[in-house]
């Protein structure tokens, strides 16, 4: 309940979180308003907003804009969120056991993860799809490839300063098992960041995922808003709305989520507040 | 002359570490080649047609490609060594080649964006900070806030429509104009004004970044004991952040400036094939169109090695610049 209190004193956060349950209700009710697949021809091709019975307009086949946009939502959401759940997994693991065990394993894995934050990290996106084959599957992967080691970096350094407290040695003296002490008493006590963290990767891999889309990387069975821009973009010239409402949406999402996770940054580590 | 012994001694240790790294990422280069569908005897065999299989097993025995993988992963990284990095079947050119004639015109683009983000990052994060919660702090905020969720491809195709379509003031793709043969500085005028949508594209990402990270840096000096003694000895608010706290304050934008060449390069192979820009980042899209894994691999191996090239100079600057920063 105190949550929800201080995460309405930020007024940009409950903007944010409003237009993303807008933009959720959007995605579910998409079969609603729009049944045909999105990828069908309902009608004129190149009609303008308005006209013809598109809101949004339609491309050079006929395809329904808005009915792209309504459900290529899901699939935005849907990458980003589970994208992020990976990362967050593997970021935990990977930064639990460096940060609890310390020497040689910290600096394996902490090697491994700098050179991972060398590697550019979108270009590395496109190889994996690239050599894996465009599909929801390895779309996840790629981003959560690219994605994991900041979580890495933000568990390791939470398990360093929480390993050596008092409740910690409480815990080795009872007789813990070390997989209890990291993930019974250990990781709650990191939970915050973490969220706040993967709040915001949603955000990231939305964009990476909408430009992956765009270079012709997206699964080809499923509608995306980064697909819808890459397709319209050659009709620039005769037909803009193609390119630029999608272009709305993507932004509008990442936006609002960006605005949720400092909301939620502001809520749940109140120490941590920039002075604004 | 304690100290330039030291401070060579930190050199070659970051070049030592920076060994690791480099060999790492050249090994999961070869195993992300292996991990393709296909070697080049396939691709060869495909590109001509039909091939016997007694005729494809030549080929491999030829290409060392029946070898085991570690034998396989030793002339590979030899081959790295000695800047080989294939052959493009598509293209029909070493893969090195290729590269090196596009390396240009990405190097231009990713200058002009740190200068332009960089310079407009500064300026306006000191606006933002020195006008704390005033409304232009408000506005630059918000326009940090919506450029960093802008995709970049979107905000190019936007710049097309606007200032080419409808304006008419800058073109809409490529380098330069070929069929007006232009030479000398007309020729610089004709690039220069290619350049311009491009830049400001790639750009407008990592300003927000500056901005805010200009922003951050500049409160986080105002609240040190030395502006207290600044202000103390009757020092005018001008003087204080211009002489003393700017400076400081620009430590961070200058490192993060150089983590950020990783990022730079997955964005211009977004903003290139949006404007054509003959550059690295256009290889790779079309690299991508003809599934011409070998020369991605080459384009990827590179830009990850000048990552790494990059951070160990800012590296090094950094600490001369500030030699605080330990190289203990």
């Amino acid at each position: 309940m105190e949550f929800w209190k201080l995460f309405a004193r930020n007024r940009s956060a409950v903007m944010g979180m409003v237009i993303l349950v807008s933009i959720l209700l959007m995605a579910i009710s998409a079969p609603l308003f729009f049944p045909a697949d999105p990828f069908s021809l309902v009608g004129q091709s190149m009609s303008p907003p308005g006209q013809n019975g598109f809101l949004l307009g339609s491309d050079s086949l006929g395809r329904d804009v808005a009915a792209g946009i309504a459900h290529g939502a899901k699939t935005s959401l849907l990458i980003g969120l589970l994208a992020t759940l990976v990362a967050v997994f593997v970021g935990v693991i990977m930064g639990a056991l460096a940060g609890y065990y310390g020497g040689l394993v910290d600096n394996l894995l902490m090697r491994t993860t700098e050179m991972f934050q060398t590697i550019p990290s979108f270009l590395f996106a496109i190889l994996l799809v690239a050599i894996m084959k465009p599909s929801i599957n390895s779309i996840v992967i790629a981003i959560a490839v690219v994605s994991w080691p900041a979580v890495a970096r933000l568990v390791r350094g939470e398990f360093l300063s929480l390993r050596n407290r008092e409740f910690v040695q409480a815990c080795h003296t009872l007789g813990m098992g070390d997989i209890r002490i990291m993930l019974g008493e250990i990781l709650p006590n990191c939970l915050s960041p973490i969220i706040v963290i993967g709040s915001l990767m949603v955000a990231s891999a939305i964009l990476i995922e909408s430009g992956l889309a765009f270079l012709g990387l997206g699964d080809p069975n499923i509608m995306s808003w980064g697909f819808q821009i890459g397709a319209g973009r050659t009709l620039l010239r005769s037909a803009w709305w193609v390119c630029t409402f999608p272009g709305i949406a993507i932004l509008l999402t990442v936006l609002a989520i960006n605005l949720v996770g400092e909301g939620l940054n502001d809520a749940l580590n109140p120490r941590l507040r920039e002075h604004s | 002359m304690e100290s330039s012994k030291r401070r060579t001694r930190y050199v070659l240790k970051r070049l030592l570490q920076a060994i690791p790294i480099v060999l790492a990422i050249i090994v999961l280069n070869f195993f992300l080649l292996q991990m393709a569908e296909g070697d080049a005897v396939d691709v060869l065999a495909g590109e001509a047609g039909s091939a016997t299989p007694e005729y494809m097993a030549e080929l491999r025995e030829k290409f060392g490609l029946d070898q085991p993988l570690i034998i396989q992963l030793g002339v590979y990284l030899k081959n790295v060594v000695s800047l080989d990095l294939g052959y493009s079947f598509r293209h029909d050119m070493p893969v090195s080649q290729l590269v090196i004639d596009r390396f240009m015109p990405t190097l231009l683009l990713m200058t002009s964006t740190i200068l332009l983000a960089v310079g407009f990052g500064i300026v306006l994060g000191l606006i933002a900070a020195s006008g704390l919660n005033t409304w232009r702090d408000t506005v630059i905020s918000i326009f940090a806030l919506i450029t960093y969720a802008t995709p970049l491809f979107w905000v190019g195709l936007m710049l097309i429509v606007v200032f080419s379509l409808k304006l008419g003031w800058f073109p809409t793709s490529g380098m330069e104009n070929f069929s007006m043969f232009y030479h000398g500085w007309e020729r610089v005028v004709d690039i220069a004004q290619h350049l311009v949508l491009p830049t400001i594209t790639l750009s407008l990402f990592y300003l927000a970044l500056y901005t805010r990270l200009m922003r951050a840096s500049m409160l986080e000096q105002a609240g040190q004991d030395y502006v207290v003694t600044a202000r103390a000895k009757g020092l005018t608010e001008r003087r204080i952040v211009f002489v003393h706290v700017l400076r400081n304050a620009l430590l961070p934008v200058v490192t993060m400036a150089g983590v950020q060449v990783g990022a730079l390069i997955g964005g211009s192979v977004i903003v290139e094939s949006v404007f054509a820009w003959p550059g690295l980042g256009m290889l790779a899209f079309e690299a991508l169109f003809a599934r011409d894994l070998n020369l991605l691999l080459g384009i990827f191996l590179l830009s990850a090695l000048l990552v790494v090239a990059v951070n160990l100079v800012v590296d090094i600057i950094y600490s001369t610049l500030d030699p605080r920063i330990e190289m203990a």
